[in-house]
């Protein structure tokens, strides 16, 4: 990522004191490293740990975060929100619909720019869109400041994967201006992955992962290769259609009916109405995440009357089921387009706020696997509060960076050090199972896998020991489709595969069967290992040069010598 | 990617058949790859740009990532906390703990303020383990855990940065002395100074302190050294020593009274402080031999200009002096001259005078020799005819021309010869126009 180009503050690593930010449309999040290495999100003076993305001003005094968006009720004219995605692009190629109700976006210079009562007495000024950003970025890490002790001066900030080289130059100057050097930009997917990953309890694993990052007014939605912890986005999908705040509309126009029912006058024609049913919906559907039943009540919602009623979550989810489709939809296309199946999944990330609501954890957990871990609060006990995610990852990222110099970050993120050959096949070992002759395909490096790569693998030998043969050989995968039979025959020839083999799922007896089977490709290489003791194990270690040269070490595990071979580069 | 995944099924028996050389056969290569990129994020991902940067294979790599780490331990290890224990500290009692070096509790008197708290903590961590009260009824001593409460209390103190200030202020085992005469005189006069005011330094709320160098330092230096000592901002403080205030609520008096002799007590202590530190800065600069030679270089550049001049000046007037001298010495040797010439030239007249005057007796002696062109006695009218022509013709002709004359004359006795050479003197004289041709008729 050569995003951070000309930035100007320079601080020496010794005295860097760099923090995670997610900045987002909706709301933002900060996060710092503990001694021991954990990230944790900091709660900003107000005690939120999500902050909303909004500047608001009052008689010449700025307010951020919740008690700005407060605001949008009776001060929206000079209050700034969801100006996150306008950051270095033409006024003409924004879509302002959701700042109807605040400030409104215009063009100035060529940028964009808010016209805002920032003073307490004068003109109202014109504040470029930089210029917001870089006061809410400042506003964050004060923020942070003060709840570290010290002065925060750089930031790992994340990024949506289509954000351009313009936009991130522009934020990239923003943050330069708000006094924070940009140790790097990283991609939201992919700094959510790292905060899962750089759990204490997380194991190193090649899998495949999908991170849904389902906002407040976009959703992004990425699948990415993990291979030995480095990183890889096979595809990405962008909606702007299905988002949190189309899930509040719903709540808003269910409850707005309710009022029409009791009173003839439909609050959503009153811009300041409109606003308070706004927030209240959102509250909503947050209470609704946690609970199952919520409250809805707000006072003078229209021509002075008092609103109150209540939702349960059954209800919620019924109303709201066109959005939720909208998201499955989105997730199962950005698979398909990754070239993948559903099956081949191991991992859904759920993280953005949205993630919170159970319906769409209980979505996925249908559409993936069983095999499939589903990473939200509802589902995984253990799973990390999906709003906190990016600047986890981003907090972990910039103590990862933090003690470099700015010409080593530079030079380790250079498209000549990132653009690497992945493997198009699987490299693998034959083995047999008890009742076919036929070799069974095990994988040793997965398909995606960035190279250079190393991989080890511990395989048994036959019972009695002796002379053994090792094939390496390369192998796709496919999904294997069978009728379904009237008695399911559980686990017939392809039990080996240990991730599939249990999936004659209950749900889909009158569906056919899917499984993901191994196809042997091109062989490699034979090698035999002479003398194996019995129950002794094979070590096969495979290592794949950057120039795609293979060299195969196989030794029984404890014995001296072994086998080596290379194979050339092709 | 250390993580060996486990296969449980078996790898297929030899075939009796195969064979490959050295027991590895390289049958196929990879197809082709693709050229994706990755995201540079996350722990492997710097590993991997570690590698790709340095080139290093996955084993290098390892073995370099294991000899860091390796030394790192190392380090560790060498900040180990290993004092012998004084036997009169360990039988302290825990009730006087405000005259108790809590370092040397701990083992870390040669830290001292320098001390980390990672130090202290792993100090007071062995300590413990040592001299735990527990332990020590475990061994059958007596229940005797004063000096386990002392560790106690220099840990409290040591932990808490504010109270670390307070004690590390009167801690006087770091403070050094300064040198004596006798010892300056040795030499080292850097070395114990740079000692003295590198523990001083540690008072300092402006960090770090600037040294006080060498013998080679440069004027910046000892300039900035001397300004931030004599502007010294101190973070010393004396409540330490502070006399213990009743905390029974009995007497009130008492208690503020306590209170103010303490405060005043301390104001007076860190009046005192400031005093010693600037006598010590000003003893250290009295000897200092860097002020002495940069006051000596900056006094030599600034007189530099004006001997210049003044030599100068002296110069200019040394050389018009010399050059009147000259002068007047060129004067006098010229009329010395002249002089001498003019005397010449008298005498010279003189001898030109007699010459002539020899000639024209000559010249008058040639026509008495010729009896004055006429035989027999001449008359005495023909003799004065005659030598008046003589007169006329000598006053016509000058010196050389008399002598030349005379020169033809002299010796010459026969009448008609005197006679000849008068006429053609006499009709040379008549050619040049100097006599007119009848003018001197005798001697025609």
């Amino acid at each position: 990522m050569a995003a951070e180009g000309a930035s100007a503050s320079g601080t020496t690593p010794g005295e860097r004191h760099a923090i995670g930010i997610s900045f987002g449309n909706s709301n933002s999040s900060i996060a710092y490293t503990t001694i021991e290495d954990k990230a944790e999100v900091i709660a900003n003076e107000d005690g939120d740990r999500q902050i909303p993305t909004i500047l608001s001003y009052v008689d010449g005094e700025e307010y951020n975060g919740q008690q700005a968006k407060q605001q949008l009720i009776r001060n929206s004219k000079n209050t700034v929100a969801y100006f996150r995605d306008f950051l270095g692009q033409d006024f003409k190629s924004i879509d302002p619909t959701h700042c109807h109700a605040s400030a409104h976006p215009q063009e100035h210079n060529g940028t964009i720019a808010f016209t805002i009562q920032d003073k307490e007495e004068g003109e109202p000024s014109v504040i470029t869109i930089s210029e917001v950003a870089t006061r809410h970025l400042r506003r964050l890490a004060q923020s942070a400041s003060d709840f570290t002790g010290k002065q925060v001066n750089s930031a790992v900030i994340t990024v949506p994967t289509n954000f351009s080289e313009k936009q991130k130059a522009a934020l990239t100057k923003a943050a330069n201006d708000a006094g924070l050097e940009v140790l790097q930009l990283i991609s939201e997917p992919i700094a959510s992955l790292l905060a899962y990953d750089a759990r204490p309890e997380a194991k190193v694993a090649d899998k495949i992962v999908v991170v849904a990052d389902l906002g407040g007014t976009r959703s992004d939605v990425a699948v990415i290769a993990s291979r030995g912890g480095m990183y890889t986005i096979l595809a990405t999908a962008h909606d702007y259609e299905f988002a949190g705040v189309h899930l509040d509309k719903v709540l808003q126009d269910h409850f707005a009916k309710e009022f029409i029912k009791w009173n003839t006058t439909d609050p959503r024609e009153n811009a300041r109405s409109l606003a308070k049913l706004k927030l209240e919906a959102e509250a909503t559907k947050k209470a609704l995440s946690i609970g199952t039943n919520a409250n809805f009540s707000v006072e003078s919602l229209a021509e002075g009357i008092d609103f109150a009623s209540t939702i349960n979550r059954l209800r919620y989810e019924t109303i709201a089921r066109k959005v939720f489709d909208g998201f499955n939809r989105l997730i199962e296309g950005v698979v398909k387009k990754a070239g993948l199946d559903v099956l081949e999944i191991d991992e859904v990330i759920l993280s953005g706020g949205t993630s919170h609501t159970p319906k769409i954890a209980s979505n996925m957990a249908a559409i993936f696997p069983e095999t499939t871990t589903i990473l939200a609060p509802s589902t995984t006990p253990t799973a990390i509060n999906p709003s906190e995610l990016q600047a986890r990852g981003a907090a972990l990222q910039a103590s990862l960076i933090q003690e470099y110099e700015k010409e080593d970050i530079e030079q380790s993120t250079h498209p000549a050090v990132t653009t690497v050959k992945h493997l198009t096949n699987a490299i693998g070992v034959l083995t047999i199972s008890g009742d076919t002759d036929k070799g069974v395909f095990t994988p040793v490096i997965a398909a995606e896998t960035a190279v250079p790569a190393r991989r080890t693998i511990h395989i048994a030998t036959p019972k009695e020991g002796g002379d053994v043969l090792i094939k390496i050989v390369e192998g796709g995968s496919h999904i294997k489709v069978t009728k379904p039979e009237p008695k399911p025959k559980t686990n017939g020839k392809k039990d080996e595969d240990d991730e599939d083999s249990d999936s004659d799922d209950s749900d889909d007896e009158p569906e056919d069967v899917r499984e993901k089977v191994w196809k042997v490709g091109n062989v490699l290489a034979e090698a035999a290992i002479k003398g194996v003791k019995k129950g002794g194990k094979v070590e096969v270690m495979i290592n794949v040069a950057g120039d795609l040269a293979v060299t195969v070490t196989c030794r029984e595990v404890g014995g001296k010598g072994g086998v080596r071979g290379n194979l050339s580069a092709p | 990617m250390t993580t060996h995944t486990q296969v449980n099924l078996p790898l297929p028996v030899l075939p009796e058949s195969w064979s490959g050389e050295k027991d590895f056969k390289a049958i196929g290569k990879l197809s082709a790859a693709t050229q994706r990129s990755i995201e540079p994020v996350g722990p492997h991902f710097l590993a991997h740009a570690r590698r790709a940067r340095h080139k290093r294979t996955f084993s290098e790599d390892d073995r370099i990532q294991a000899q860091e780490n390796v030394k790192k331990v190392e380090d560790d290890d060498s900040g180990e906390i290993s004092e012998p224990e004084d036997p009169m500290m360990l039988s302290r009692d825990a009730k006087d703990w405000k005259s108790q070096d809590h370092y040397a509790v701990l083992g870390l008197s040669k830290y001292r303020y320098k001390a980390t708290e990672e130090q202290i903590k792993r100090a007071h961590r062995k300590k413990v383990l040592r001299h735990h009260p527990d332990k020590k009824a475990a061994a059958g001593s007596t229940e005797d855990d004063s000096f386990f409460k002392c560790i106690q209390k220099a840990t409290e103190i040591l932990l808490d940065p504010v109270k670390r200030r307070q004690f590390d202020s009167v801690d006087e085992h770091a403070d050094v002395e300064p040198p004596t005469k006798k010892q300056l005189k040795e030499g080292k006069y850097y070395k114990l100074w740079s000692n003295v005011f590198k523990s001083e330094g540690r008072f300092s709320r402006i960090q770090p302190v600037p040294k006080f160098g060498d013998e080679n330092s440069s004027k910046d230096d000892v300039d900035a050294f001397y300004n931030f000592f004599y502007n010294f901002d101190s973070w010393r403080s004396f409540e330490y020593q502070d006399e213990d205030v009743p905390d029974d609520n009995e007497n009130r008096d008492q208690k503020r009274h306590m209170e103010r002799k303490n405060n005043n007590a301390r104001k007076k202590k860190k009046t005192e402080d400031s005093a010693r530190l600037r006598k010590l800065v000003d003893d250290a600069m009295a000897g200092d031999e860097r002020i002495k030679r940069f006051r000596q270089e900056a006094n030599a550049s600034k007189n530099k200009k004006r001997l210049e001049k003044e030599a100068a000046e002296r110069k200019a007037l040394d050389d018009a002096k010399a050059a009147k001298e000259a002068e007047s010495r060129a004067a006098k040797e010229a009329e010395e001259k002249a002089k001498a010439e003019r005397e010449q030239g008298k005498k010279a007249k003189e001898a030109a005078k007699a010459a002539v005057k020899k000639n024209r007796r000559v010249l008058k002696g040639s026509v008495k020799d010729a009896n004055y062109f006429v035989s027999g006695d001449a008359s005495a009218s023909v003799i004065d005819a005659v030598l008046n022509d003589v007169e006329l013709v000598q006053g016509k002709i000058d010196a050389d021309e008399t002598a030349a004359l005379a020169g033809k004359l002299n010796g010459l006795k026969v009448a008609d010869e005197i006679k000849g050479i008068w006429s053609a003197e006499v009709k040379r004289l008549v050619g040049t126009g100097k006599i007119k041709d009848g003018d001197v008729k005798s001697l025609a």
